[in-house]
């Protein structure tokens, strides 16, 4: 069910995706404004569900619009409105965030993302354009991972009861018992 | 409808350089809210390789362990973000820097 | 009544326990019955054991002291003649000068600290002499020498007095020492520590002369040299007279310097095998009696001349023991007791009635105004002199004839021995003289009680014929056949002491010859000093021993050995600080420490094919 140039602009839309998830992330990454940054990185996360389903892995794309741009950051964003930083919040960012602050993570970033580059061209390899369904998904998850869904239940679990311990704790001394 | 076939290692750099941007970014920021932020894209390039992997052998385990990744991410994000609240109600500040009564 | 033993050395050891745990809280009359008494019961039980004595030696074992593999040393007691003379010493002397002690003590304020640990002495004392093998008697052995600590230490506000403890504990150790290693050999030698089979299997397995034998007997010698003050360990008796004058007169002259004498006499059997020892033995009597009569000729103060004349009777004691009279050795023993602890309390009586004087040079006259002191100190000298007819008269003599039968050496170790004995007259009747005879120096302001009366007149009496008693351990020692010698040789025996006194008397009473000439040449005063200190052994010793010792720790005293310690400690606390910097705390350096990590495992990942 291909047209022509089919291939060729998909291929753009890849390569233009990886590039707007790479840029959207630095620039979430170097904000002050901690919902500025958080726009960002929806930005990318969106990006990277573009990338996704290119490979051929649409449920994942999915999964990572629904949760992770969708829930994850969601939470991100209640807690900047809880903790109400405002306009003292970004003057004091822009003192912490002197570009000399950056020369020692920038150099190991560097180093370290020319090594990860030494270590994958020795190994061309391609992308097989199959596409794996949800459904085919599905059925390996709850098949040969299904101990794997019962640990990351409990790992939800201890999110859930953690999540519930640190925060009433919050609740309880600066609302005074509204609950 | 068909994936798209790419240079595996190209995927993989973006990835890597994700990841990367992620750890200078947690080397670099003071405030504990954007080293979460920080930590969220580590996680998700790592999930993007695992993908990329996954397409590689258009199998699904790849994005099994994304799923896996994304409860990973979740619960961590759900901790990490009370952490953030009782900084801020303890120290009066987000920086981690002040934050250092575990030092030796 | 033999069931009774083991209360024998029990109740001196309870008593001693009861004064020590009432901390001095009990009255001062109570503290006094249970200290006397306790000795007395003891000696009434001795006196009991003695009189129902069967001549067949009782041994009790009570209990089993511990167990190791084969060795198995019981608390066990073993009571033959030998023991019996001992014991009868231990607490008959013992509970007089308990009860002498009771008035001479009576205003001192520690009075319940001194009869504990006088208990305790004369229960360990019983220990060492009522043992049934040589480990239980160490125990007893290392018991009196803790207590001659304590009680020479006794008035330890004096720094002097606790230096002079000191002296007599660390001089004596060094004998400890050697007899322990003894009691090591012999053990892995034969096995077994227990008196009875002991020089059984020693006569089994040794023909007499090894080396091995001698080696141990040696070294048990060396236990009972420190022990007993004879040369070279002499040193710390004439320091430990800073005792009170009863603890001189039951401690270090009577008993405790006597240990090493019974000591030898108990494992006799063992020395017997080994002829270099015993001659060895008979040596250092000899030299120690010579050097000490010297010594004792000029001193000035009363304790130390009678401290000297012990070492010097000692070694008499040692002399019978190396030419195997054991009997007469123990014989002198106790006719040794008797009169040195009359001499002993009756210049205790002295020392009370003058305000602790010591010096005879400030005493004088005292014949009239103390007749009872004096009576007993004559008597106690004529017997310490060897006046014929006194105790001391039988024993000596049987020592210098037996002396003199000895192979090859006997003539000399006789000769030597008449002069220790002309010199013991000379130095003990020079006491007598200088003491209560001419002007009177210092008025003695008060008269002995009946507590120090009584105990000086019996033991008057047992100086004077204590020699007539028929002793009950001739048949566990050899050695008791009287000595066949030309007349000539016992007349002039009899002979040397009285010239002795003849002597004294022109020298210090009479001033016929011109003393203070002969004193005052270069020759004289040199040989004064000399003697006086003792022919300078203790100068020797310290030259020899103490200085290079003080100047090895003065080279240590920054403790080299220390100082690589320290380096380690710094070089770990360095190294916890350089950790404890890098756990800062800081979230973002902990990010930056991982990154950097990483970045070096992928090196060795990539980089390695």
């Amino acid at each position: 069910m291909q047209y022509p140039g089919q291939s060729q602009m998909m291929e753009t839309l890849f390569y233009g995706a990886g590039a707007i998830a790479l840029a959207a992330t630095l620039l979430a990454l170097t904000r002050t404004n901690a919902a500025h940054a958080l726009i960002y990185l929806i930005v990318s996360l969106l990006a990277v569900a573009v990338l996704f389903f290119l490979m051929g892995a649409p449920f994942a794309a999915a999964l990572e619009i629904v949760i992770y741009a969708g829930a994850i950051m969601v939470l991100f964003v209640f807690v900047i409105m809880m903790l109400n930083l405002g306009e003292a919040g970004d003057t004091r960012e822009r003192q912490w965030l002197q570009p000399r602050t950056w020369i020692l993570p920038g150099i190991l970033a560097a180093a370290l993302l020319a090594q990860l580059a030494l270590a994958l061209w020795q190994t061309p390899a391609s992308t097989s354009g199959l596409e794996v369904s949800p459904r085919e998904v599905g059925r390996t998850l709850f098949g040969p991972y299904v101990l794997a869904v019962e640990i990351a239940s409990m790992l939800l679990l201890a999110g859930l009861v953690g999540a519930y311990h640190l925060g009433r704790r919050y609740i309880d001394r600066d609302s005074g018992g509204e609950q | 409808m068909a994936g798209l076939q790419v240079p595996l290692e190209h995927v993989m750099l973006l990835a890597a350089a994700l990841f990367v941007a992620g750890l200078a970014g947690l080397m670099a920021r003071r405030n504990i809210l954007f080293m979460l932020m920080s930590l969220e894209v580590m996680l998700n390039a790592a999930a993007l390789a695992f993908v990329a992997a996954g397409a590689r052998w258009g199998q699904p385990d790849g994005q099994i362990v994304f799923m896996l990744i994304l409860t990973v991410a979740a619960a961590e994000v759900s901790v990490g973000l009370g952490l953030v609240l009782q900084v801020q109600r303890r120290f009066k500040t987000l920086d981690m820097d002040q934050a250092n009564r575990l030092r030796g | 009544m033999s069931d009774m033993l083991w209360l024998i050395p029990l109740l001196p050891l309870a008593s001693a326990t009861l004064l020590l745990v009432s901390l001095g809280r009990l009255p001062r009359t109570l503290v006094a019955y249970c200290g006397a008494g306790s000795v007395g019961l003891s000696a009434l039980l001795v006196l009991a054991t003695a009189l129902q004595w069967d001549g067949e030696p009782i041994v009790r074992t009570l209990w089993t002291w511990m167990q190791v593999g084969d060795f198995a040393p019981a608390i066990g007691l073993y009571v033959d003649g030998l023991t019996l003379v001992m014991m009868s010493v231990i607490t008959g002397v013992g509970f007089l000068i308990h009860l002498y002690s009771t008035e001479f003590m009576q205003e001192d304020e520690s009075l319940s600290r001194y009869f504990a640990y006088m208990n305790l002495f004369v229960g360990a004392m019983l220990i060492l002499v009522m043992a049934d093998n040589l480990l239980f008697l160490y125990l007893g052995w290392e018991g009196v020498g803790v207590c001659s600590y304590l009680l020479v230490g006794f008035w330890y506000r004096d720094p002097a007095n606790g230096a002079a403890a000191r002296k007599a504990f660390i001089v004596t150790r060094i004998g400890d020492t050697a007899m322990a290693l003894g009691l090591f050999l012999l053990f892995t030698q034969l096995g077994t520590l227990n008196v009875q089979a002991m020089p059984v299997l020693a006569n089994a397995r040794w023909e007499g002369g090894e080396t091995v034998i001698v080696l141990a007997t040696a070294l048990l010698l060396g236990g009972a040299v420190g022990k007993s003050a004879q040369l070279p360990l002499h040193t710390w008796l004439p320091d430990a007279m800073a005792g009170p004058t009863p603890v001189s007169a039951l401690i270090h002259a009577a008993t405790m310097v006597t240990a090493g004498v019974y000591l030898i006499a108990r494992t006799h059997e063992l020395f017997l095998l080994a002829p270099a020892t015993m001659a060895a033995v008979a040596l250092l009597g000899l030299f120690t009696l010579l050097l000490a009569a010297f010594t004792a000729l000029n001193q000035r103060d009363i304790k130390r001349i009678l401290a000297w004349s012990t070492i010097s009777q000692i070694g008499y004691m040692f002399l019978a023991l190396g030419v195997g009279a054991w009997s007469f050795g123990i014989f002198h023993l106790m006719t040794h007791a008797f009169f040195k602890a009359l001499l002993f309390l009756a210049a205790g009586a002295v020392i009370h009635c003058l305000h602790h004087q010591h010096d005879i040079f400030r005493m004088g006259g005292l014949r009239r105004r103390l007749p009872l002191v004096f009576w007993s100190f004559l008597i106690g000298s004529a017997a310490l002199a060897a006046l014929p007819f006194t105790s001391g008269y039988y024993s000596k003599d049987l020592i210098l004839l037996s002396a003199f039968q000895f192979p090859q050496l006997g003539p000399w170790l006789w000769f030597g021995g008449l002069l220790g004995a002309a010199l013991t007259a000379i130095y003990s009747f020079r006491l007598v003289f200088i003491v209560f005879f001419g002007e009177v120096q210092t008025e003695p302001d008060k008269k002995p009680g009946w507590r120090m009366s009584a105990p000086l007149g019996l033991l008057c009496l047992l100086s004077l014929f204590g020699g007539l008693i028929s002793l009950p351990h001739d048949g566990v020692l050899g050695g008791n056949e009287h000595p066949h010698v030309p007349a000539a040789i016992e007349w002039i025996s009899i002979a040397v002491p009285i010239i002795g006194v003849v002597l004294a008397y022109l020298l210090f009473l009479g001033r016929q010859w011109s003393l203070q000439t002969l004193l005052d040449s270069a020759p004289g005063r040199w040989l004064t000093a000399f003697w006086q200190s003792g022919w300078r052994v203790d100068g020797l010793y310290d030259l020899l021993w103490v200085k290079p010792w003080y100047r090895f720790t003065y080279l240590l005293r920054n403790e080299p050995v220390d100082r690589f310690y320290d380096g380690l400690t710094l070089l770990a606390a360095g190294g916890h600080r350089a950790m404890a910097y890098l756990q800062n705390g800081r979230l973002r350096w902990y990010a930056t420490a991982m990154a950097a990590g990483l970045m070096i495992l992928l090196s060795l990942l990539v980089g390695a094919p």
